[in-house]
């Protein structure tokens, strides 16, 4: 099977911690991934802000990028459903039958990380160690427009060590919506508030989600509060094992050692 | 405009005057989750739950594909059984028909039974400038009437109030208008509902003109539905000599047998009953038994406008249950007024820009009024896609700006990005720029994130929006596409986790 990952635009720039995640579980899982070089975005931005007209190039190279691949892997469930439902309509208004055709080869093929995970390889023990209090949020995207149900809670049900605990009210937005964060702000805020004070009263150290976005949101909120609460794409629970841990390279040692680096300079 | 409240300003605007509302807050957050958790519990009940659903859009469907020949139907049915049918093509034809009726029977006041496509056509404001009053009889309309105060919802239009709001209201306004409250009001629901009940009565008694809506609209049969729960419906429908009802032209189903997954899907979603408690069907007239003159207003006012459209059609299957209201994370948190229209709310957000087009700059915000978290679609009854629609009215309103001679900033940033995402080289390049960006921008920050990493600080710009109430991590110094490069995928030099 050849398996391709589509990082998405924003964990590319953004967060790569989180791809290169995801290629080392799916390396331990037995995996031969690959990233496509010539993959950049799913066009979602585009397609959710109106300009279909834009898309169509990004739809393009998407598909041009994914081309041949059994199986197409993105840590996100928003990518995931912007490339199975969104790039049909954008072939469509591009009146090109043929990056339709494209589009219908890529779509099917286009899985969100948890639904590779469980469906396809059929595992939900990954090896995973986490000794951290953690709480998950179902993204929108992933819970009504892909319907991943609970794969995200399987798979970190079996993670050795996580004391996963319920986020209240869980399946309602977080407020960030794309460009909704930006076009209605205050709105977002007031919604990413609601959401802040959700996870805090679970009393966990970091929200686990399976949208960088997202978290992007409700972490940068976190953070504004200094909540102390720290956000983590699902994929890197996952990634994480005895020895990722044992190295004394969790994330938060890591980070300090970075830290100090920049203030050297 | 019809059926958008007349000068206000666009969504955002609105919505941020309305979240400063700490009353209208906490009133809406209680509201919604109390008929929510109702709903859903009523709901499961229901094993085929969702085979009902399809039944429910199907139905709806198939009334739209043929909704000309119905609507011939319907006409001719009404006609055999008395009643005078009236088309309308917008709100002001639709409205000189109720007063010139009205009028015709020397009547200066009508009653009325909630209905959302008066409120649409704004019938109230325009019967009292030709001298008419119009009361209002559901008690949440009631309570906005009085409190000369704009609807906020399709089901509870007094949503935003509370009872103690409602009393005051009561105490206040009553008198001017008929009987006053009563010397010992209370803000308990049964004492209020008493004295709304007591001043109403009066009104039924007098009035020889009432006007209604209508759920549904059987055309074989010519029989209007109206489904109501306070039994003012019923006294409207039955006691005046003469009954106005403006319908809109969706309203139409074939038969009787089209009711039936309807009337069931409708009370569970919409106020969490199991069965409605006053469904009145009337098929024109019957001699000596209720209205002895019976008119139906056949209303377009931008249905078949909405129908036109392919994507957006779906809307009109709408049954105004408001249960995508009641789940709407947007609208739980800044209330139905500042869609500025008597329908907000996720089913606003499309209906409005459908019916009256999207060249005003208020109409234009709408369809970005939502996360497009997908809640309204997985409630709604008859299974509206709004999401969906949702993003095709965002396109709709883009594509309107097309031709203009100086685009958008976000037009320009818009194409830049599709210019940068169509070639990977591109992006590999403005990751570049970004890692440096991120060099600099960690150098200046003050702040770091739980995690770890540096924030970017405050931003100037559209990325201001973010910045002000959210932290934002600079931008790594290396890309995951440059860490892949740069290692063969992780598979040499070193650490994976070292990006550095
Ligand atoms: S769109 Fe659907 S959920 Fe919303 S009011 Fe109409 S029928 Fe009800």
């Amino acid at each position: 099977m050849k398996v391709a990952l589509q990082v998405t635009c924003v964990n590319d720039a953004m967060f790569p911690d989180t791809g290169k995640a995801v290629v080392r579980l799916l390396r331990r899982l037995g995996v031969d991934v690959d990233f496509p070089a010539a993959q950049t975005c799913c066009g979602q931005p585009m397609v959710n802000t109106g300009y279909l007209d834009e898309a169509v190039p990004v739809v393009r190279a998407f598909v041009d990028a994914f081309a041949g691949y059994d199986a197409i892997v993105t840590p996100s469930g928003s990518c995931a459903g912007s490339a199975r439902h969104q790039h049909a309509i954008v072939a469509e208004r591009s009146g090109d039958p043929a990056l339709a055709k494209a589009v219908e080869q890529t779509a099917p093929r286009t899985y969100e990380l948890t639904e590779f995970l469980v469906d396809v390889l059929g595992v939900t023990d990954v090896g995973a160690y986490f000794p951290h209090r953690v709480t998950y949020h179902p993204t929108c995207h992933s819970l009504r427009m892909l319907g991943v149900g609970d794969r995200p809670r399987q798979l970190l049900e079996q993670v050795r060590g996580i004391q996963l605990v319920d986020l209240p009210m869980a399946t309602e937005c977080c407020g960030f919506g794309g460009t909704f964060a930006l076009k209605n702000a205050d709105t977002s805020v007031a919604m990413g508030a609601d959401k802040a004070r959700h996870v805090r009263d679970t009393g966990a150290e970091v929200l686990v989600a399976g949208d960088n976005s997202c978290l992007m949101h409700i972490g940068g909120m976190l953070s504004r509060q200094r909540a102390g609460v720290r956000v983590m794409h699902l994929a890197e629970v996952l990634a994480a094992t005895e020895a990722s841990e044992g190295d004394s390279d969790g994330p938060a040692v890591d980070a300090r050692a970075e830290s100090f680096e920049g203030d050297a300079r | 405009m019809s059926g958008t409240f007349v000068g206000m300003p666009a969504f955002p605007t609105a919505a941020r005057a309305a979240l400063g509302d700490t009353q209208l807050r906490r009133n809406l957050a209680h509201a919604t989750h109390t008929i929510r958790d109702k709903r859903a519990r009523v709901v499961a009940e229901v094993e085929d739950w969702e085979e009902l659903r399809i039944a429910g859009a199907a139905v709806k469907e198939a009334a739209l594909r043929d909704l000309a020949t119905h609507l011939e139907t319907l006409e001719a049915s009404l006609v055999r059984a008395g009643a005078t049918v009236h088309w309308a093509r917008d709100a002001e034809e639709a409205c000189a028909i109720v007063a010139s009726v009205t009028r015709a029977h020397g009547a200066d006041e009508v009653v009325k039974v909630k209905s959302m496509a008066t409120q649409e056509i704004g019938l109230n404001e325009a019967l009292e400038a030709e001298g008419i009053a119009a009361w209002e009889t559901d008690l949440a309309e009631l309570i906005v009437q009085l409190g000369e105060d704009l609807p906020s919802h399709i089901l509870v239009p007094a949503i935003h109030r509370n009872r103690a709001e409602i009393r005051e209201i009561f105490r206040r306004r009553m008198g001017a208008v008929g009987r006053p409250a009563p010397e010992a009001l209370t803000d308990e629901p049964a004492v209020l509902a008493g004295a709304a009940r007591e001043h109403l009565r009066e009104k039924f008694l007098r009035a020889r003109v009432a006007v209604s809506g209508a759920n549904f609209a059987v055309a074989d049969t010519g029989t209007l539905v109206v489904v109501e729960s306070e039994g003012n419906g019923r006294m409207c429908l039955t006691l005046p000599e003469v009954l106005i009802s403006v319908v809109g032209i969706e309203k139409v189903v074939a038969t009787w047998d089209e009711l039936d997954p309807l009337l069931r899907l409708l009370p569970r979603s919409s106020t969490g009953e199991r069965m409605n408690p006053y469904t009145s069907t009337w098929s024109g007239l019957t001699p000596g038994d209720g209205p002895q003159e019976v008119h139906v207003v056949l209303l377009d006012n931008g249905r078949t406008r909405a129908l036109a459209d392919e994507v957006g059609r779906q809307a009109l299957r709408c049954i105004r249950c408001s249960a995508c209201l009641n789940v709407c994370p947007v609208y739980e948190r800044v209330g139905g007024h500042a869609y500025g229209s008597v329908y907000p709310g996720p089913i606003g957000a499309i209906l409005n820009p459908l019916l009256n087009g999207v060249s005003d700059e208020q109409t234009a915000s709408l369809p970005y009024a939502s996360s497009l978290c997908g809640a309204c679609f997985e409630v709604c009854p008859v299974r509206i896609d709004i999401p969906s629609v949702l993003v095709d009215q965002r396109a709709a309103v883009i594509d309107s700006h097309r031709g203009d001679r100086v685009p958008k900033q976000e037009a320009l940033a818009m194409k830049a990005a599709a210019w940068t995402f169509a070639d990977a080289r591109r992006l590999r390049w403005a990751e570049r720029a970004s890692g440096l960006a991120g060099r600099v921008l960690g150098r200046f920050s003050r702040t770091t994130l739980p995690g770890g990493r540096t924030a970017a600080g405050r931003l100037p710009g559209p990325a201001a929006g973010w910045t002000g109430a959210r932290d934002l991590p600079a931008p790594p110094r290396e890309s995951f596409r440059q860490w892949w490069d740069r290692t063969d995928g992780g598979r040499d030099g070193g650490r994976q986790g070292d990006g550095s």
